[in-house]
This record gives structure tokens, sequence and C-alpha cells, in this order.
């Protein structure tokens, strides 16, 4: 079951792509806090990439952090192994952290459902937005862009204007 | 003409592709069924050859025929749009294209 608003941000400490262990402490001096469960192989992900990193580009300076994590099994889907993750994220220049959460107990305690499914954190690290980037795969028809909105509300110190909504995706990989 | 679309329910795109593909045949004047065959297991994916969902073929060619060798699996297949964006469903082009 997906978390709910108001929950604390998960405890974790998985390897990055970068070749370090990142833990939820290590983004303590971050304001707002976006964990987005992702992959390598879906094409929604891969529609959407770009727009998680023109966010990462546009908001870092003020505090956003946008961490991705793949807790996809491998095994049934080779393309998002950890080796996989480590070109893709080179080839596309990710400019966010990218984790494996191999053991997915970092999706299951979220309640991930979907790739991309964002969870965003205020400075307390309570949950304030759940669901979409935005609303729509296609970045030419975007009209309503959740998590940007979601965003300058956090940094006005407001509530997001929209704070849950439907993730559109792919499944994620569960183990058996 | 033969017109069938392969689709696995874990895959949220296939009902943008059918209205895609019943446009297109719609404005083309094709009044050829579209046959509908859900692919629920892997064994099934393999049977069929079936690379992701959606899956359109034509006279039994796949309309996207460069990502038709991909290896079967229960996925949601990956197209290219004709500006080289990424997209879950194929393009009205590629669809026209394998019509014409």
């Amino acid at each position: 079951m997906t978390i709910t608003l108001g929950t604390n941000a998960p405890a974790f400490d998985l390897p990055g792509v970068d070749g370090r262990n990142h833990a939820l402490d290590d983004y303590a001096e971050a304001q707002v806090l976006a964990l987005v469960q992702s992959c390598n192989h879906c094409p929604y992900v891969q529609a959407w990439e770009g727009r998680m990193i023109d966010l990462q580009r546009e908001y870092g300076a003020r505090g956003f952090r946008l961490v991705a994590i793949n807790s996809n099994n491998a095994a049934t889907h080779p393309e998002d192994s950890f080796d996989e993750m480590r070109a893709r994220a080179g080839r596309e220049g990710f400019n966010f952290d990218y984790l494996y959460d191999e053991d997915q107990s970092l999706a299951r305690t979220l309640g991930s459902e979907r790739t991309p499914e964002v969870f965003l954190f205020d400075r307390d690290r309570q949950l304030v937005y759940h669901g979409a980037i935005d609303d729509s795969r296609d970045d030419h028809n975007v009209s309503t862009r959740y998590l940007r909105d979601a965003l300058e509300a956090v940094f006005e110190g407001a509530e997001p204007p929209v704070t849950d909504t439907p993730s559109v995706g792919c499944s994620v990989k569960w183990k058996r | 003409m033969k017109v069938e679309l392969f689709f696995w329910e874990g895959c949220p795109s296939y009902p943008e592709a059918e209205e895609l593909l019943a446009d297109v045949l719609r404005a083309r004047g094709i009044e050829s069924e579209l046959e509908r065959r859900e692919v629920s297991t892997q064994e099934e994916a393999e049977q069929l050859h079936f690379p992701g969902s959606p899956t359109i073929r034509i006279d039994g060619r796949d309309v996207d025929e460069a990502g038709a060798s991909a290896a079967p699996a229960l996925n949601c297949r990956i197209y290219y749009l004709p500006d080289g964006r990424v997209s879950p469903v194929p393009s009205r082009e590629q669809l026209e294209a394998a019509l014409a």
C-alpha cells in the first residue's frame, strides 16, 4: 500500500551508479527531496527522464534533490541491472543520484506501483506530493506540471495545489 | 487485410494504441476488423514472438520492424517518434506506413 501524505521519508542506504552508497541522512541539507521510482527499460520513464534532468538542473540551486530508485527484478528484466543503470546514467547524463534497490525493500516501504512514480518530501521529510511528474508522458502535450507546481509551493512554504495524482507508467517488476 | 493488436494488461499503453490504430484505419477507409489478443505469460510471449506491449501486426508484419526482434517479454514496448523521442505507442506515421 502506498504511503500517505504526511508520512516520514523511509530510511535507506543504497548503492548508487556513482560507486558510493547513499543514505537518507546524506540528503539532510536538501530543502526538498524527491524519491522517484524509476528504471531503465520503461518507455514512460525514458519519455519523462529529460524532464527529471531539467527539474534537477532548474531547482538544484534552491535545495532540491531528485533521487531515482530502481527496484526492478533484474533477473526477469536484465536491462534494469546495476551495470545497465550505470551505463544509462552515463549515456543520458543524469544529474541526479540513481540508486539500486536490489532487495526491493525501499519500493515495498514506499508502496510503489509504477515507474516513474514521485514521492516528494518537504524539509521535515514528510510526504507532500505523490504521483506523476506532470499530466502527459508526451512533453508536447503537458498542461499541468504537478511536480514543478508542488516544488514552487513547498519553496514558498505552502501546500502543493495538487497532492496526489495517478502515476502512469510501467509496473514495478517484483521478485516472486 | 489482417490487423492484430497484441497486448499485455500490465502495460497501460494499449488502449491509446488501439484508439490511434482505429483512427488511422478509419481515416484510410479500411474496414478490417481489429483482432485483439491478450498476452499474459512469458510462455505466450515467446510462442507469439511478442517483444512487448502493444505490438501491432498488419498481415503478420510488425508495424515497427526494428523493434520486432527484441527478446519476447511482458514489457511495455519502446517506440521512437519521427523526431527521435521515446513513446510507449507507435506513431501515426508508423501505422500509416505499415498500412500503405
